[in-house]
């Protein structure tokens, strides 16, 4: 039955899947963004980091570990990856950028699947965020508002490094024109290796901290990519705050739509994104600055 | 030995031949006009010296040091520096983080203050977004981008092109400074009066080969070549 307490809930649900879908999707739109390639291996980056800071906390027992171990293992891949392929793919169509990274996917899905099998994993929260809290309004599990927290504060880490900083600043400017960029003594390769590291480990940071929310499987990360894909065609391409915001409307959209019918929640979803290229075809906060 | 050579430089586009067996020479503090009519090749020649397009044969040396398998950010290391046609200014930046940006790597970088002695416009609009300057304004950071970086040569591709006749007065003033400094300067402009002011030598270039080099002064009594190579 839909009462208000049962809307407000959504809304906060959708408030935390829209924060995360925010996280990877900034990922994602600063390396299209910056390199030009859109990367369908970056759900499997979000299974990799799930399943890298399950391993850690099998081991170790803690999530904190788990969540820096599968952050760094899925930076570390995102840098080998760019270092030994998707470097020799610059300059090739975008066709040929597709399925590089959509067969670098399937191949970091079932080489999940032939090591950890099927079966879906769990990472408990920490015991200090295991329970409910009561807001006044409602009750609402506490992980899931400390997850709010935890992306939010990633978030602004990730909005410092990008605009207070001058390696953010160099990557700004790669996104806009990355050739300039190497004509000013800057090698735009490197900062292509460390742009795919930072993307490749955003959606790797928002796979472990998500994984105490929804439990981890090899193909997890299927979903998040077409919605991600979404949110930056929403937000606009290679914008980071546009993927904030694409993010926020994508989460309330499929929290708000699967209240009334869990079916209709892409379809609301795609409708939205199609009104977005049709009164903005570069997307809310996008510009026509790549081709 | 000059301070830019250039030898047997071929260009392609994909499967097009640009440009055909290029020759060049730049003495230091000189500042050469490279002329043609559009699509003559100037561009491409001044990509292909920058790194910006790769050349498929020949030679590209500055200081003596071979450039031209190298890629645009070493070339830039090595000192010289391509204001490219349109500007390329970063439009999210503002115009003190353009000029920052473009002097990380540089080893002896100006100042900001000597930059904006020589434009004083940018310091007022230092806080201003690049996509919120004028043409002109825009122009005037283009160059200053590259002066930050102290080059010992600079490409300049058509930088009066689209501009107010107060802001080419302005532009050819600070470039005239910049070559009475001891500049170097490689230059392409269709604006041939300013061009055969600023520069004390010539090359024509036509269909991707060079067929005139003499001086701006021997051009200028010339008007059968102009006419020929120019169209003017």
């Amino acid at each position: 039955m839909i009462n208000w307490a049962n809307f407000i809930s959504q809304c906060f649900n959708g408030l935390v899947l829209g924060a995360l879908l925010a996280l990877i999707s900034s990922g994602l739109t600063i390396i299209y963004g910056t390199l030009g390639v859109l990367n369908l291996a970056h759900g499997a980056m979000f299974m990799l980091g799930g399943y890298a800071g399950w391993v850690a906390y099998t081991y170790t027992g803690s999530f904190l570990v788990a969540v820096v171990a599968g952050s760094l293992f899925v930076m570390i891949v995102g840098v080998v990856v760019e270092r030994l392929i998707i470097r020799h793919f610059y300059t090739r169509p975008h066709e040929d950028q597709l399925l590089v990274t959509f067969g670098l996917g399937i191949v970091f899905v079932e080489a999940v699947r032939f090591f950890f099998g099927s079966m879906s994993q769990t990472v408990p929260p920490p015991g200090l965020l295991v329970g409910i809290t009561n807001l006044g309004f409602m009750i609402y599990p506490t992980y899931r508002l400390a997850l709010l927290g935890i992306v939010a504060v990633a978030l602004v880490a990730l909005y410092f490094v990008l605009y207070r900083t001058r390696i953010g600043m160099i990557v700004r400017a790669g996104i806009e024109d990355s050739v300039m960029v190497d004509s000013l003594g800057i090698d735009v390769y490197r900062i292509f290796m460390l742009v795919f590291g930072i993307g490749a480990m955003a959606a790797g940071f928002a796979g472990i901290v998500n994984a105490p929310v929804v439990s981890i499987a090899p193909d997890v990360g299927e979903a998040i990519l077409v919605q991600t894909f979404v949110v930056v065609v929403i937000g606009g391409v290679g914008s980071f705050l546009g993927a904030i915001i694409g993010g926020l409307i994508a989460g309330e959209i499929i929290s708000i739509t699967s209240m009334f019918n869990p079916g209709y929640s892409y379809v609301v979803l795609f409708v939205a994104m199609t009104l977005v290229l049709v009164l903005r075809p570069h997307g809310l906060l996008g510009t026509a600055g790549r081709e | 030995m000059s301070l830019l050579e250039v030898s047997g430089l071929n260009s392609y586009y994909g499967d097009s031949h640009i440009l055909f067996d290029v020759e060049m020479r730049v003495e230091k503090n000189e500042v050469v006009a490279l002329l043609g009519r559009n699509g003559a090749g100037k561009s491409t020649t001044l990509k292909s010296l920058m790194g910006v397009v790769t050349p498929r044969t020949g030679s590209v040396k500055l200081d003596g040091v071979e450039l031209a398998s190298r890629k645009a950010h070493s070339i830039a290391r090595q000192g010289m520096q391509l204001v490219h046609e349109n500007r390329r200014i970063f439009g999210s930046l503002n115009v003190e983080e353009n000029i920052i940006l473009a002097g990380l790597t540089a080893p002896n970088r100006w100042p900001l203050e000597r930059i904006y002695t020589m434009f004083p416009r940018l310091k007022e609009r230092r806080t201003s977004r690049g996509t919120d300057l004028s043409g002109g304004e825009q122009q005037m950071l283009a160059i200053a981008r590259a002066l930050v970086r102290d080059p010992k040569i600079i490409l300049l591709d058509e930088p009066f092109e689209g501009l107010a006749p107060v802001i080419v007065h302005d532009l050819v003033r600070a470039c005239r400074d910049l070559a009475q400094a001891g500049q170097t300067i490689v230059l392409v402009e269709q604006n041939l009066a300013a061009t055969l002011a600023l520069a004390s030598r010539v090359y024509i270039i036509n269909n991707g080969h060079i067929v005139h080099e003499g001086s701006a002064a021997e051009l200028k009594a010339q008007p059968g070549l102009l006419q020929q190579y120019l169209g003017v």
